[in-house]
């Protein structure tokens, strides 16, 4: 079953015809269907010539809106992916009972575990959010585009080579079997021969690196590019969240790229550092990953409160709540993330006192945050609250996550979670926090900026279909799951041997399914939007009655963003304009300075795919082949000093004008 | 930008958009940028840093630090880097005075420098693993080939970007564009320095003391 082979090829490495999955049947349906599907996807571009088109203004682009758009679609594409994981984990969970050992078999079930994981967190949850941010914040601040364009571009590139590593380890070899996490011993070369856990510290490393660049990028757009009179505490709270995330992105994944180093260390030369033996200690393993992995899950999830906040000023027709308590909040959880990481493994020897300590810290984090929850409760207080989509995922986040952050105080307990570690009660815990938090706050931001980025609206009505099933299924999938894990049940377990729990398990599949018709359905929305557009056209540019600076241009903004470079007077600017008789300007336009489309982002990412997948398969030539060839690209593109251009006059002239006579036909 | 705000006339209307395009000097976030990217390099050395001290002392019945290190060696060693930093200094000075000859100059003598030190480095690094003290040998070895490589990698990479600029100066000049990735550079040669401090502190002297 396994792929681990001693016998290594000079030419190939560890990589031979064996390590086709051939004797999976599952992986080879997947992999037909998935064949076909890409086949015709590309059939389709060469037959409507759309290869030239994508190259100059998608892959090359150095737009951050456009760049902004690929990172949804690559977390949209990777949710399909992570889902079916899912779903395949409900099936077999719901099925292996009885005696029966369902249809999947234990070295097939442990990647999908570890694949659903890592997938959501990585390749969905962080495209998703780094792609809002992307595309969000230089509007919000009124600026033109990012600090370092090109380092944007290069950043998305790096993160789908991670994700298409991962998707390779499903056709070409396995995944890792050890949990979203890999912790040694289980991950080391002993625990793990094949090339599972390789795949994932590849992919994970080679995205780490957009990741971590996207962050240093975003923080310095945020400190440098804010539209004159915008000081610090008159940011929309949007960007504000951002900031405090990409400060964590930037102060922690560092750790993330240290930890698997030493990982991939201990798997490829044989060092000592999370081994059993001289003198190696694998609890520093899970110390470190959990420094960098619990300020993440609040880098996922600052943004969604940021996109809450939005939505709520703007759904309820006035300015947040609170403002300044919402800042300090966020900033207070960005610190404090760093002080709970060790509730994470409570049970594993630190301590009465280390454990006091890191209950007490991670309890204090739900102050700030119930201070947040309070903010947007008193903006909704004698708010005239519209409810549209974006509005209803915020209340259905309110309610969804308070719950999950009360269950989360009860894991803080440390004599609690001696009982409730690593069992499905946790399970459940944090995909109410995640799927109530993040990903609803993910399905706001989507409807609620969309009509910015494409210029007409998602259909209303498939919208509130997919919010009803995602947030009915929500809680048939994971409340079962709080029972199963206070009536004992661990995580990660393929068969069953107690039939009373069957039921459960039946339940939270058909939670699975209800939100498969949500996804459905969301994708159905954007279909049907995308071809009833015209219906759905919006060109004031403003579809929400919005009130922070994205809103006072077109939609979708022209390349240059803002015609003008906005000044900002108060919170809220773009309300504040609109109150006080802003005049749109109609002349005096000026030649605007823009970065040029490059290349090199995708080149230097294609390189680090084929390199990651070299050190894989341990194809030492194509390593130092690789290896020379991105450090030669890199140097290469140093010699570009042709970076940036002019639009002309005339240009903006020609496209204000359109949007002149536009917003004079829609009668605004 | 942002400190310079537009106060507002009450009794008129505000201007809500400047009328000429706001100068951005060419890469004015370049210097902040490469800032928090060193911090998060730095970060990766403070995990380095970490791991060694708590494996620093598991020897595995192998050779300790008293075993291994040459005092003597590490102090040149230390010197060729703390030197190179000084003419790294004395080529800003001259990229200020914009003379491009003698910045080249200089470049060239902390190159050198910079392979003197991995020079020593890999010396000691062989003669290391000659006597058995492999990096698979012990934890303790482990975090120090770790640590101590990853700065060595790093000091070959400024070298090879050093390489670079001074080639990028030769055939431009002492541009703008040129003159800002001397100050990026610069900033990545003190810092490696920096690091090194404390790793001559913390892995060679204090080792010693274990």
């Amino acid at each position: 079953m396994s792929v681990a082979s001693t016998s290594q090829s000079i030419l190939f490495g560890k990589l031979s015809l064996s390590a086709l999955p051939l004797n999976e049947a599952i992986v080879v349906w997947t992999f037909v269907v998935v064949a076909i599907g890409a086949v015709a996807v590309l059939a389709a571009l060469t037959y409507f010539r759309l290869w030239g088109y994508l190259w100059r203004e998608w892959f090359t682009s150095v737009d951050h809106k456009k760049i902004g758009i690929m990172y949804m679609v690559l977390g949209i594409i990777m949710l399909l992916r992570g889902f079916a994981d899912a779903v395949m984990m409900r099936l077999q969970q719901a099925w292996a009972f009885n005696g029966s050992e369902g249809y999947l078999n234990a070295h097939h079930y442990d990647q999908i575990f570890t694949a659903h994981g890592v997938i959501m967190i990585f390749f969905v949850a962080m495209p998703l959010v780094t792609g809002l941010m992307n595309y969000v914040v230089p509007l919000q601040i009124g600026a033109r585009d990012v600090s370092f364009p090109f380092l944007n571009n290069f950043s998305f590139w790096m993160t789908t080579a991670g994700a298409v590593l991962v998707m390779m380890s499903l056709f070409i070899g396995e995944f890792a079997q050890t949990g979203w996490l890999a912790y040694p011993p289980l991950s080391g070369i002993d625990g793990s021969p094949g090339v599972g856990v390789d795949y994932y510290i590849w992919a994970l490393q080679i995205a780490g690196v957009g990741t971590t660049l996207s962050g240093i990028n975003l923080i310095c757009t945020i400190i440098k590019m804010r539209a004159p009179g915008m000081d610090m505490m008159k940011m929309p709270v949007f960007t504000w969240t951002s900031l405090c995330t990409n400060v964590l992105i930037v102060a922690t994944f560092p750790v993330l790229t240290a930890v698997l180093v030493l990982l991939s260390l201990d798997r490829y030369v044989g060092t000592n550092f999370f081994t059993s033996d001289l003198g190696g200690n694998p609890m520093m393993y899970v110390n470190l990953i959990w420094i960098w992995g619990h300020p993440e899950v609040y880098i996922l999830v600052l943004p969604a409160f940021g996109i809450f906040s939005e939505v709520t000023s703007t759904f309820t027709g006035k300015r947040l709540f609170g403002y300044t308590s919402m800042v300090y909040a966020t900033v207070v959880i960005t610190i404090l993330s760093y002080l709970v990481w060790l509730h994470h493994f409570f049970t594993m020897g630190s301590g009465a006192s280390v454990n006091s300590f890191f209950g007490i810290t991670t309890m204090i984090i739900s102050i700030p945050t119930g201070a947040k929850m309070f903010n947007w409760l008193f903006t909704m207080y004698r708010g005239r609250i519209r409810f549209e989509a974006p509005m209803m995922w915020t209340i259905a986040f309110m309610l969804t996550f308070v719950i999950g952050g009360m269950t989360g105080v009860l894991l803080a307990v440390p004599p609690a979670d001696f009982v409730l570690h690593n069992s499905l009660f946790l399970v459940a815990h944090f995909h109410n926090v995640i799927i109530g938090g993040v990903l609803y706050g993910l399905f706001a931001g989507m409807i609620y900026w969309w009509p910015k980025a494409f210029g007409f609206r998602l259909h209303p009505l498939l919208g509130k279909f997919s919010f009803w099933f995602w947030v009915i299924g929500f809680w048939f999938a994971f409340m079962p799951l709080y029972v199963l894990g206070l009536m004992g049940v661990t995580r990660r377990l393929r068969v069953f041997d107690d039939p009373s729990q069957q039921i459960w398990f039946m339940i939270a599949g058909f939670g699975a399914f209800l939100i498969f018709l949500g996804i459905v359905c969301f994708l159905l929305q954007i279909a049907y939007s995308i071809w009833k557009r015209d219906e759905l056209r919006d060109e004031t540019g403003d579809p929400w009655d919005g009130r922070t600076l994205e809103w006072a241009t077109s939609s979708p903004p022209p390349a240059y963003n803002f015609a003008f470079t906005p000044v900002v007077h108060d919170n809220d600017a773009w309300s504040d304009m609109k109150k006080r008789g802003y005049q749109r300007p109609l002349t005096g336009y000026r030649p605007i300075h823009m970065p040029r489309n490059t290349g090199a982002g995708v080149i230097l990412a294609g390189i680090s795919l084929v390199l990651g997948f070299a050190l894989i398969w341990h194809i030492w030539w194509l390593v130092a082949v690789s290896f020379v060839g991105l450090i030669a690209t890199a140097i290469a593109h140093t010699f570009n000093y042709n970076r940036d251009y002019y639009i002309p006059a005339e240009e903006v002239t020609r496209t204000e004008e359109e949007r002149t006579r536009a917003l004079a036909a829609a009668g605004v | 930008m942002a400190n310079q705000a537009i106060t507002a006339d009450m009794g008129h209307a505000p201007a809500f958009h400047l009328a000429e395009e706001p100068h951005h000097p060419e890469g004015h976030s370049t210097p902040l940028g490469f800032w928090l990217y060193l911090m998060s390099d730095c970060l990766i050395f403070a995990i380095l840093f970490a791991v060694y001290a708590v494996l620093g002392g598991n020897f595995a019945a192998g050779p300790s630090p008293k075993d291994l290190f040459d005092l003597n060696l590490v102090a040149v060693n230390t010197a060729m880097l703390l030197l190179s930093s000084i003419t790294f200094g004395f080529a800003m000075l001259s990229m200020a005075r914009q003379r491009k000859g003698a910045t080249l100059a200089w470049l060239a003598v902390t190159g050198l420098f910079g392979l003197a030190f991995l020079g020593i480095e890999l010396y000691e690094f062989h003669h290391m693993i000659h006597l058995g003290a492999t990096p698979q040998r012990s934890a303790f070895l482990s975090a120090f080939f770790t640590l101590v490589g990853t700065h060595g990698l790093h000091v070959t990479f400024g070298t090879l970007w050093l390489v670079t600029l001074m080639v990028q100066i030769g055939r431009f000049g002492l541009i703008p564009a040129n003159r800002r990735r001397m100050t990026c550079l610069s900033m990545f040669w003190h810092f490696l320095d920096v690091i090194w401090i404390g790793v001559f502190t913390i892995v060679y002297l204090m080792g010693m003391l274990r």
